[in-house]
């Protein structure tokens, strides 16, 4: 498709601000920490050259904006600094961890739309019925429910008393792809639960909204059966909301997943960002917050892009 | 002259107040559950000092891990302090954790709202896109960054969460405001003399502030909820105050001695989310006469 | 009609220009072009045209709702844009304006009683009981039943909302008020009521009226002297009955020839002339003379040259190169002419 490079510069132009924005956000929070940065960068024993040294390095004799300019030139040459507790690079850190916060959210993801999606649709087809007001108070209890406590109960019934499933750790999906999937299961199901509830209830309103328009009642007027209209009409037509509502979840999944890292003792991105917030390691923190938002914007690129070629109509705004 | 008398306006019994009541509680009884579970919550979180049997801190080593008794209605935990009276002394915290988190995003979020809808042009597009860069942080990583660099504390992190809940609030704002901004009835106060003041304490706040009140009740839950994952991450309450996540993240350590502590708290929060949540639900039926129950 | 020898000007609009940014860059729409006269105390001055002819642009000109880009507004011979924001604020409250849609004017979280008293409000005028009295009053003179008062907009008609903001608007005892559209919005059968409620008003309080209306019946019913504006620029300038006895301006025929007679078509004696075509952008006007895309009688000059704004008889302007000439055949062209 030839639209297709265009498409995508133009959404990317109108991110780049936002880009932008998001790393002065994160450069900023360097700022937030009482003191002088430089002391707080060097920690707790270092000494007087290395203190001078790390003012030196990060320019904060100069003003805020040099200082920003030369943070984000490091950062998109892929330094993001070195870990004060370890002294191992950030981006090194990141690299390691990801991987395993990546395929506990993509495996929730999956969970979620194959769960919520469809009872969504089954609530929307018949509102007001048992199943809606199921569907709905089930959703309602998704939302309120913290997903760290789900998980907790999930370790205790499924590994603790039934021995299924293994309560903590990760293995690499590369080496060992069946384990990897084994110890994921459960950090994925306590994480998707919340997503379920999430999708379920938007994808219900949208497809309400959907089928209760003008054209829908005049094709079921027209004589077309309702599961006809249901999958011709009503689903082609929220599959661009459905991809939106997905996008909207990315943000989600990578909030739960800090705190399900913790309860499954698995070394991802979420876990490394809490521990380093805990003791104070700076520049890793940077480092997988920049990461995380880098990562949610360009998903929302796919998606923006994805919904212009779905929907003509899309593609103009 | 008395105006009320004149205009003839029927005052107000006790007896059809008496009947709304009671027609507001066969109506929404979610409403009416949700209520009255918070009011007993605000009244717990008051009077914990009074109602909880034990000190929630003091530690008692001859009792530790104890099943539920006469004595200890919910057991002990592993340094022997009463279960019970760690989860009364939690909701005050938790509600203080929820309000402080709202008030700091109103107090942001609000104002800001208002100041980019007002004056639009190009502070609007440059502001809307920092908002959208914003909301783009998955929000308990920002709020954990945030607390990280304010210094841990249930206090930091609250003020962290009410921060990123903030362009949440001034998005919604902006837009309303933008809707109103345009109202003839606002082109009507400007020509009869009226400020920009008075237009938007009298016509812009009240009118774009139906939206904020149903989001600001659906957040208390989310605050609650983060409060909870903060603390069972220890970036929120520290010990050895009480706090439901905290008293969660606890419990997991000794699940296998005493797997019966996970429910409590737990379902303390789950209660309370909902609550908050159905009680947004029911304000934005009962602000908007086009969302009829279905 | 009212004997205005004598009167003092109340507002005088020279050579008024009002340009708006288009939605792309360096786009101008020309709202009001070059429009000028003068009102003098007292009397009812109609403007008339179509919906995008800019009256409305002009109406909300004369009360500084919107700045010009070019001319003047004077009131009382006094320039308001001149004024400073506290000291405009101040002005202003002699200057209202009625709308069109008495819905969208009301906020709909202010009960009656508390819209008409905001500008009372907003003056800081009295203490508060005595403003509530003199609200109540002016919703007594507009013959709004008081138990309406406390109600909200939408609980009310809108003949009532309309009534509602013609008491807002004279609370502050104005001297000039623009009534925009102020009964197009409003059911045929209580139009008439209201058109009297106006000319009640203006005796009681000794009101100027600048009263735009797309509605040629209404304007005429009510004006003093009435303007024709079409595309932002003023076609013809005449006392009202006048205008509607012999007009000047091949619009102001058009738009007479358009009004339903209440006669039955075979004894109806007039030619019924109807305009083709719909009138043109403000964002790209037409050359020459604004109106010759769609003029019965336009020649080749009229797309060149704009015709002169010029006092054809006395008291009578027109901006036409064949006003109170000849005129030439009307070519069935660009006219469909409706023979009895």
């Amino acid at each position: 498709m030839s639209r297709l490079p265009f498409l995508i510069g133009s959404r990317l132009w109108q991110l780049l601000p936002i880009i932008v924005f998001a790393t002065f956000v994160v450069f900023s929070l360097l700022q937030l920490v009482p003191g002088d940065p430089a002391l707080v960068l060097a920690g707790d024993y270092a000494s007087r050259e290395r203190i001078e040294e790390i003012r030196q390095l990060y320019g904060f004799d100069k003003p805020f904006v040099v200082q920003y300019g030369a943070w984000l030139w490091h950062v998109v040459q892929g330094d993001l600094g070195k870990s004060l507790l370890s002294s191992a690079p950030v981006y090194d850190l990141i690299l390691q961890r990801m991987p395993n916060t990546l395929l506990i959210a993509t495996y929730a993801l999956l969970i979620a739309s194959l769960i919520g999606i469809p009872l969504g649709v089954l609530a929307a087809t018949k509102v007001g019925s048992r199943i809606d007001s199921f569907v709905t108070s089930v959703a309602s209890l998704g939302v309120a429910l913290p997903s760290f406590w789900l998980a907790i109960l999930l370790v205790v019934t499924f590994s603790m008393d039934l021995h299924w499933l293994p309560a903590t750790g990760a293995r690499p999906f590369s080496v060992e792809p069946g384990r990897a999937i084994a110890h994921a299961t459960l950090p994925a199901i306590a994480l998707a639960v919340g997503v379920i509830a999430e999708l379920a209830r938007q994808v219900r309103s949208a497809l309400i909204e959907v089928l209760g328009s003008q054209y829908v009642r005049t094709l079921r007027a027209k004589g077309l059966s309702p599961i006809s209209v249901l999958w011709k009409h009503g689903l082609r037509n929220v599959s661009v909301t459905m991809l939106t509502i997905l996008g909207l979840q990315v943000n989600r999944l990578f909030s739960g997943a800090v705190v399900i890292e913790a309860v499954f003792a698995i070394p991802g991105a979420g876990q490394l960002v809490a521990y380093s917030a805990i003791n104070k390691d700076y520049p890793v923190v940077q480092g997988v917050v920049l990461v995380f938002v880098v990562m949610v914007i360009l998903i929302n690129l796919i998606v923006d892009v994805l919904s212009a070629l779905l929907d003509p109509r899309a593609a103009e705004s | 002259m008395s105006v009320d008398g004149v205009l003839g306006v029927p005052p107000r019994t006790t007896a059809t107040r008496r009947v709304n009541f009671w027609r507001w509680v066969r109506s929404d009884l979610r409403a009416v559950l949700s209520l009255g579970y918070l009011f007993i919550l605000i009244f717990v979180s008051v009077f914990a000092w009074k109602i909880a049997p034990y000190s929630p801190i003091e530690q008692n080593v001859t009792e530790l891990l104890m099943e539920p008794t006469w004595s200890h209605w919910l057991g002990t935990d592993d340094l022997g302090r009463d279960v019970l009276s760690r989860l009364i002394w939690g909701a005050p915290n938790s509600l203080y954790a929820a309000f402080l988190a709202v008030t700091v995003a109103i107090v942001l979020g609000v104002p800001l709202g208002l100041l980019i809808g007002f004056l639009g042009g190009w502070f609007d597009e440059l502001m809307s896109r920092f908002i959208d860069a914003l909301l783009s942080f998955p929000p308990i990583v920002l709020a954990i960054a945030v607390t990280g660099a304010l210094g841990i504390g249930l206090t930091n992190a609250m003020l962290s969460v009410g921060f990123v809940f903030a362009p949440v609030l001034a998005r919604i704002v902006r837009a309303q405001t933008l809707v109103v901004k345009s109202a003839l009835y606002v082109d009507a106060a400007r020509g009869f003399g009226a400020g920009t003041g008075h237009i938007i304490w009298r016509h812009i706040l009240p009118n774009a502030i139906q939206p904020v009140i149903v989001q600001v009740t659906l957040m208390l839950a989310i605050a609650l909820l983060a409060e909870a994952s903060l603390s069972f991450l220890s970036l929120g309450v520290q010990p050895p105050q009480a706090s439901w996540g905290g008293m969660l993240a606890r419990a997991y350590n000794y699940i296998e001695l005493a797997p019966a502590q996970m429910y409590a708290p737990g379902f303390a929060i789950l209660l309370t989310a909902l609550a908050f949540n159905a009680l947004g639900e029911s304000i934005l039926v009962a602000l908007d006469p086009t969302m009829k129950r279905r | 009609m009212t004997d205005l020898s004598g009167a003092v000007d109340i507002l005088v609009v020279d050579d008024l220009d009002v340009t708006f940014k288009g939605r792309r860059r360096n786009q101008k729409v020309r709202a009001v072009e070059g429009v000028g006269f003068t009102v003098r105390e007292g009397e009812t001055f109609g403007v008339i045209g179509e919906s995008g002819s800019g009256k409305s642009t002009l109406g909300r000109c004369i009360v500084c709702l919107v700045p010009p880009s070019g001319g003047r507004v004077l009131h009382f011979g006094k320039d308001p844009f001149a004024l400073s924001a506290s000291e405009l604020r101040r002005h202003r409250r002699g200057f209202q304006i009625i709308f069109q849609d008495p819905n969208a004017a009301l906020d709909p979280r202010m009960t009656i009683l508390e819209s008409v008293r905001e500008p009372l409000d907003v003056a800081g005028i009295g203490t508060a009981q005595e403003r509530r009295v003199k609200a109540l009053e002016m919703l007594d003179r507009v013959a709004l039943a008081p138990e309406l008062a406390l109600r909200y907009p939408h609980e009310i008609s809108g003949g009532q909302k309309q009534r509602a903001n013609i008491a807002r608007a004279l609370v502050l005892e104005p001297s000039l008020i623009v009534c925009d559209e102020v009964v197009a919005a409003l059911d045929v059968s209580i139009q008439a009521d209201m058109l009297n409620l106006f000319a009640k008003l203006q005796r009681e309080f000794s009101l100027t009226y600048v009263f735009i209306s797309h509605d040629l019946r209404v304007v005429a019913h009510v004006s003093d002297r009435v303007a024709v504006m079409y595309c932002g620029k003023l076609m013809e300038l005449a006392p009202a009955e006048d205008l509607m006895a012999a007009p000047l301006h091949p619009y102001s025929q058009a738009l007479l020839s358009a009004e339903p007679e209440p006669q039955p078509a075979h004894l109806r004696n007039k030619k019924r002339i109807i305009l083709k075509g719909e009138i043109p952008s403000p964002l790209n006007p037409p050359s020459g003379c604004r109106f010759h895309t769609r003029c019965p009688i336009a020649v080749a000059e009229c797309a060149t040259r704009e015709p002169e704004w010029r006092e054809v008889l006395p008291g009578r302007w027109a901006a036409c190169h064949f006003a109170g000439a000849p005129v030439p055949a009307v070519s069935d062209a660009t006219v469909e002419v409706l023979r009895p």
